[in-house]
């Protein structure tokens, strides 16, 4: 609850948020009419009913293979979350710079997908590999979870504090500040835990040994009931975790993680150092001694043909696709979160969390697949793919955050409840939450290459296929500075329009 | 709290410095098939037994995703025999000098990729070069292939003269022959290129339904999958090791063994059959022009 004393700092800002939120649809409906929105009338019945029979019997072809990726998942997610939790605390006392800030925007932008095949580059298709590629993208977003949140604490133990000399120093950090926030903290960790999973299971499209590998497998073989017994198990673990995954046994699931998968690669020095001093060079300039003017022009021109064919237009659909994504989410989080409220579905709160649970676990590839088998391709089953995994984890924040409200005895009920008590007091954090999940829309657009569209992120992948790996780079680059551009405004306008972080909800 | 920090901190750093460099003594394959990637790891396991017997050294599977994850294991001496598809086994052989492709498959010789179309459009299969599918919205395989993606893109920009991007509605890339067939023959995409023999095995198995979708045109053949080892085999497993392998490979006679890959049997093959691979990719610019 918002303190009676900034009151009216909140009638003062409704406007502000009204009017964020009529241009962000404004730009969204702008972006439309932009896009490429064509639903062609394909025949999809055979294969939905195909999918439909398999999703109703699911079969498990072989115990220990699903169990083994199973195990592999969980601990790829939970080394990648220890370490990152380590890192991002580090790197969140130094946020209030501008250069850490950035850095931490950098790591984030890059998918877990491509971090994965950038170190199978260096260490193989390891559990080294797999611990990295979950645990450097999560650093860098605990890093703004943690920095933002010692930024809003309730600074007055600090201001309080006689000797105001020692007001950078740890001990004074570490019972001023990290009280406060420790709690906050926790829970904001243990929510991305579960965003870890299934960051953990998708990197299986790429060849590390968990869910995503074989999920991934039998979907594109057309074998549905091997792929729902696989789904399945990852619904399970996910929707089992707050029963037995318990603060006081996590050392011991730690420790078992370790030892279970350690994390260990074939490497050498060699292969970093080919990898840096060849793979990532510019192609005109590799194996070049010195530059002269020749190989300068050659690589201008490398640049600017990168530029004309992949980065310009691929920033284009990144962006374009992200901003009516981004609005589409929202109002499928506003219209999802009474699903998981008390104040709506007192009794069915379970059954409401357990849809949620579902549309936000199925892999977007997935849902991209089913939405071209039914709408052809464009950029409407991204829309819609994107959209509904997002809408469900929002939806189910949002809704997290409605049991903190006290509502009065004489308050109305349904619709009533919904638009005149219920939405105007979730707002702001709705909105919050909402900026948070702008930049991971962004790099989730990668990964609708079975649609065509050609974000950064299809370029990046194409990139690598061909071994391009300077090609990756540049575009890496790119799109990491749309990131952080976007990461800079979300910023901005949350501090314009008083919005409160994520974690103090949760 | 710091301190817990702390600790799991500086045990995590424990594990990682730990040396992280296993001794090698195993020869290691991987193998993508054209089709059926299911159960991979059990039916390659097979292989592995069959190769330890006839080379007499450890040998070992390692399941990989993608064409490119099968290169980059084969380029950091991960695994050291591949079963590679065209356009990988070419780029592999690229980036590691000295690799040499020892056998290929009976059918990989005269290999070939089928335009496929939904019967909305009302194209009917002919010999000569459909130009009637420009315009039409088309799906690629996986982007790495070379039946999927490769050689149908050399062909489309042969006839009709640009990239594909610029001949048609829209470009995908469904990532594999079997989803390039639903989407076809769901009328999600209009038209699609795809592996001649995925095709065939699934019309031979009752996969297809012949009212929707069909085969428009075939490609010229062109050569494909085959057996690539690295160079340096010889070093680490004894003189004439690449010959015994080689034997070993082109005596496979079990059925089910070969029923893997799935191929009839294995013959010869070496680096030269694959330069009309190469010359089309860089015609296609999908790999640069050696300087």
């Amino acid at each position: 609850m918002i303190a009676a004393s900034k009151s009216s700092h909140r009638d003062s800002s409704a406007k502000a948020l009204r009017n964020t939120s009529f241009w962000f649809a404004a730009v969204a409906l702008l972006c439309l009419s932009m896009a490429d929105l064509d639903i062609s009338t394909p025949n999809p019945w055979g294969e939905l009913g195909l999918m439909a029979a398999g999703a109703l019997s699911p079969a498990v072809w072989s115990w220990p293979t699903l169990l083994t990726s199973l195990a592999n998942t969980f601990s790829f997610a939970l080394q990648g979350i220890a370490l990152a939790s380590a890192v991002g605390f580090v790197l969140a006392l130094g946020y209030r710079f501008t250069l850490v800030r950035a850095f931490c925007a950098f790591i984030r932008s890059i998918h877990e997908l491509f971090w994965a095949l950038l170190f199978i580059q260096i260490a193989g298709l390891s559990s080294l590999t797999g611990l990295l590629a979950i645990a450097i993208p999560y650093a860098g977003t605990l890093a703004k979870i943690y920095g933002e949140l010692f930024e809003e604490v309730d600074p007055s133990p600090i201001t309080n504090l006689p000797n105001l000399s020692h007001k950078g120093s740890l001990s004074r950090f570490c019972y001023t500040v990290l009280p406060l926030a420790w709690r906050s903290m926790a829970t904001y960790t243990s929510y991305r835990f579960e965003c870890a999973i299934r960051s953990s299971a998708i990197l299986g499209f790429v060849g590390l040994p968990t869910i995503g590998f074989h999920l991934e497998t039998t979907l594109s073989e057309g074998n549905y009931s091997e792929a729902a017994a696989f789904f399945y198990a990852l619904l399970l673990l996910i929707a089992t975790l707050r029963f037995w995954l318990q603060k006081r046994l996590l050392p011991l699931y730690l420790i078992s993680v370790f030892y279970y998968l350690p994390p260990q690669a074939q490497t050498s020095w060699q292969l970093v150092k080919r990898f840096i001093s060849e793979d990532i060079v510019p192609a005109p300039l590799r194996g070049q001694a010195n530059l002269n003017a020749e190989s300068l022009g050659a690589f201008g021109q490398w640049c600017n043909q990168l530029w004309q064919h992949q980065i310009w237009p691929g920033l284009i659909n990144t962006m374009l696709l992200g901003q009516i994504v981004l609005v589409f989410t929202g109002l499928l989080a506003l219209l999802l979160f009474p699903l998981n409220s008390p104040l709506f579905f007192r009794g069915w709160r379970g059954f409401g969390d357990a849809i949620l649970i579902l549309l936000r676990t199925l892999p977007e590839y997935l849902l991209a697949f089913l939405g071209l088998l039914i709408f052809g391709p464009s950029m409407v089953p991204a829309i819609l793919a994107l959209g509904i995994h997002n809408g469900a984890i929002i939806g189910h924040l949002v809704g997290r955050h409605t049991d903190e409200l006290t509502l009065r005895a004489d308050v109305g009920t349904g619709l009533n409840l919904y638009f005149y008590e219920v939405l105007p007091r979730i707002y702001r954090q709705f909105l919050a939450f909402l900026f948070y999940r702008w930049e991971v829309i962004l790099r989730e657009t990668a990964i609708l290459g079975i649609l065509g569209i050609t974000t950064l992120g299809f370029y990046i992948d194409s990139a690598f296929e061909e071994f391009r790996f300077d090609r990756a780079l540049l575009l890496i680059l790119a799109s990491a500075m749309l990131n952080i551009g976007v990461d800079h405004f979300a910023r901005w306008l949350r501090q314009r329009l008083h919005l409160k972080s994520i974690p103090e909800s949760l | 709290m710091i301190s817990s920090f702390g600790r799991s901190l500086g045990f995590i750093f424990l594990l990682l410095i730990t040396p992280i460099c296993q001794a090698q003594t195993t020869f290691t394959f991987t193998a993508i098939p054209d089709q059926n990637e299911a159960h991979l790891q059990e039916r390659f396991d097979k292989v592995a037994v069959y190769l330890q017997q006839a080379l007499d050294i450890d040998v070992r599977y390692i399941p990989v995703k993608s064409y490119a994850a099968a290169v980059t294991a084969f380029r950091n001496d991960q695994v050291q025999l591949a079963w590679f598809g065209g356009l990988s086994g070419v780029q592999a052989r690229r980036l590691v000098p000295g690799s040499q492709a020892i056998a290929q498959g009976y059918e990989d010789q005269l290999f070939s990729s089928y335009l496929i179309a939904h019967s909305s459009t009302g194209i009917n299969k002919s010999e000569e070069f459909p130009t009637e599918i420009a315009g039409k919205t088309f799906t690629f395989g996986s982007k790495g292939s070379t039946s999927g993606r490769l050689m149908p893109e050399y062909y489309i920009r042969q006839h009709l003269l640009a990239a594909p991007s610029k001949v048609f509605a829209k470009v995908g890339f469904s990532g594999d022959h079997s989803r390039t067939i639903a989407l076809v023959q769901a009328g999600a995409y209009q038209v699609g290129a795809v592996n001649f023999k995925v095709w065939d095995t699934a019309l031979a198995a009752g996969k297809i339904d012949s009212s929707k979708v069909k085969v428009i045109w075939q490609t010229p053949s062109y050569p494909d999958y085959q057996w690539t080892v690295r160079g340096d085999v010889a070093k680490r497993f004894g003189a004439g090791f690449q010959q015994r392998l080689t034997d070993a490979l082109l005596n496979m006679s079990d059925p089910e063994l070969l029923a893997s890959f799935p191929r009839q049997s294995f013959i010869k093959a070496n680096n030269a059959l694959y330069q009309p691979i190469l010359d089309t990719a860089v015609s296609i610019g999908l790999i640069d022009a050696q300087p």
